[in-house]
């Protein structure tokens, strides 16, 4: 069983600060670190496999320093993001390479062990540089299974990957976990996290946005005040309406410049205005809306979710 | 030393169309000398001129350029050096396996070479084939020191290389003689100097810097480069994609 421990971490690149003050632990079972690309998941897990220093605070395994410390990869297996391997050798011979590079006891059978796992021991004999995406992102993990680490850390790992790949990889980190294993990987898809994870670290612009179960975290992404953007043949009426009614708790008409202001209210679809509404409960607002257009006789031209990117989801749950 | 690190090195080193390039150049230099002995037949001169002009100051720095800089650089740039980085190994002894590998390439396909031209050219003359094959072996360990440790420090190690053989150790060197102290290539000369001996002299062969000089400091080169890569392998960053 190891635990690692981040303790207000930062990292910064000049005058770019890719992590901010982020401490977090991360004990046994799989973890998912979620947030979008350019949050710094990938700087954070470089800092965790010891190839970059933290500019500010420390990252320590088990109490012990990760920088420059050789000795700790007995203990960690690292997927890396990037697809370079040795890839005039074949899948076997870099495993082994792999196996004896940790210098175990017996390189070849744990080389076979790690093939197995993977489901790669058919295609073992082939060079790697002829093997697919998902076939390689598999020689990876072999090659940090290797010597059978109580850490695993993945950047990324399902990048590329077809759907019954992400289905076996999901699988196998899920097996990894319940066999008590610390296992990190990094996502920007929240439904592959929550298929696999048991805990959730969400990273938003360098900071640690929010953490903890799965369900935790997709309550807060639920319950959170939804924005519509609509567009109307009577944005004015349908403004005061949807006011009206408790569903909405704000309304904000926008665009169509002079004829707006001007108050010139029957342009129609031509008009150019929009309105956004943020709507206080989700499931009601939804139902809610055809219902108020019928009775006041608004034909409604466009409704569309204007913060369903998964980046404002995460700036909301960053906060203001 | 680690040989699974050496093997590795060596396959990479050696694969796709490198090794064509590796032979490339010995070829060319048994072609010269074999076409000047058929031309000219035996003439101490000229294998001095061929011998110091081309296989010490062409041929055993370029290889030694590809073979040293080639061990490290590219898995750096790829970041496929992560799998050997993230093994309980000592850093030094990644860099001293690789240093290996790229001075036994340069033995080969260097020294060995010269030895063989200067016994094509000279026969057996007053020692003038093994004084540069012992030459190009030791300018192919200390240029290889250098150029794994230039892959190891910029992206740009070959260009940085090449401007330090070419412009600072030919063409600087060649009009500057103080430079010349600064240059693995006189060191060399020094050592083949004193394997040739009595004879060196009446051949042209003479060297900037006494062998008393060139000894230490080759040993140095060699030692120190090796040192720092390590050291900087041990806090190489390898940053993600984003």
């Amino acid at each position: 069983m190891s635990t690692f421990a981040l303790d207000k971490v930062s990292r910064w690149f000049g005058n770019v600060v890719a992590v901010n003050d982020v401490t977090m632990t991360i004990g046994p079972g799989v973890t998912g670190l979620l947030g979008p690309n350019g949050a710094g998941k990938s700087t954070l897990i470089t800092m965790m496999s010891g190839f970059l220093s933290p500019s500010s605070g420390t990252v320590t395994l088990d109490g012990e320093q990760v920088w420059r410390n050789e000795a700790i990869y007995r203990r960690i297996g690292l997927v890396p993001e990037r697809e370079a391997m040795y890839d005039l050798s074949t899948g076997w011979q870099f495993v082994l390479a792999n196996a004896r590079l940790h210098r175990l006891a017996d390189p070849v059978s744990a080389a076979r062990r790690a093939l197995e796992v993977v489901d790669m021991t058919d295609a073992q004999d082939r060079a790697i540089s002829t093997y697919s995406k998902g076939m390689a992102q598999r020689i990876k993990i072999a090659t940090a299974l290797v010597h059978d680490p109580p850490v695993l850390l993945l950047d990324e790992p399902f990048n590329g990957m077809d759907p019954r790949q992400r289905l076996q990889l999901m699988e196998l980190l899920r097996s990894m976990g319940e066999e008590g294993r610390t296992v990190l990987f990094s996502s920007h898809i929240l439904e592959e996290v929550e298929q696999v994870a048991g805990s959730i670290q969400v990273m938003v612009a360098g900071r640690h946005a929010a953490s903890g179960d799965f369900r935790d975290i997709r309550r807060l992404m639920t319950e959170r005040p939804h924005q519509y953007t609509i567009r109307s043949d009577d944005d004015r009426a349908l403004a005061s309406a949807i006011i009206a009614d408790a569903s909405a708790s704000g309304v904000q008409l926008v665009g169509g410049g002079l004829a707006a202001a001007a108050g010139a209210t029957d342009l129609g679809e031509g008009n150019g205005t929009a309105l956004h509404v943020q709507a206080t409960e989700f499931a009601s607002f939804i139902h809610v809306l055809p219902q108020l257009a019928n009775r006041h006789g608004i034909r409604l031209y466009e409704v569309s979710p204007a913060d369903e990117s998964l980046e404002s989801v995460f700036s909301y749950l960053v906060g203001p | 030393m680690n040989a699974t690190v050496a093997s590795l090195t060596a396959r990479s080193l050696l694969g796709r169309r490198r090794a064509l390039l590796l032979a490339l150049l010995p070829a060319i230099l048994l072609l010269l000398c074999g076409a000047a002995r058929l031309v000219v037949g035996v003439e101490p001169d000229l294998s001095v001129g061929l011998l110091g002009g081309f296989a010490l100051g062409t041929l055993v720095p370029l290889l030694a350029l590809i073979a040293g800089t080639g061990a490290i650089g590219p898995e750096i740039d790829d970041g496929s050096i992560v799998y050997l980085l993230s093994k309980p190994l000592s850093r030094f002894r990644i860099v001293v396996s690789k240093l290996v590998v790229a001075i036994a390439v340069v033995m080969v396909a260097a020294a060995v070479p010269t030895l063989l031209a200067g016994r094509l050219l000279s026969g057996s003359f007053g020692g003038v084939a093994v004084g540069y094959a012992v030459g190009a072996a030791v300018a192919g360990m200390g240029y290889c020191a250098l150029f794994l440790l230039l892959g190891v420090l910029t992206r740009n190690a070959v260009v940085v290389g090449l401007v330090y053989a070419l412009i600072w150790e030919s063409l600087i060197g060649g009009f500057v003689p103080g430079a010349q102290v600064a240059s693995i290539q006189q060191w060399a000369l020094a050592i083949t100097e004193r394997v040739i001996g009595l004879s060196a002299a009446d051949l042209g062969v003479s060297s900037a810097v006494s062998f008393g000089a060139a000894v230490p400091l080759l040993v140095a080169v060699v030692i120190g480069c090796t040192w720092y890569a390590g050291l900087r392998l041990q806090s190489l960053r390898l940053t993600g994609e984003e």
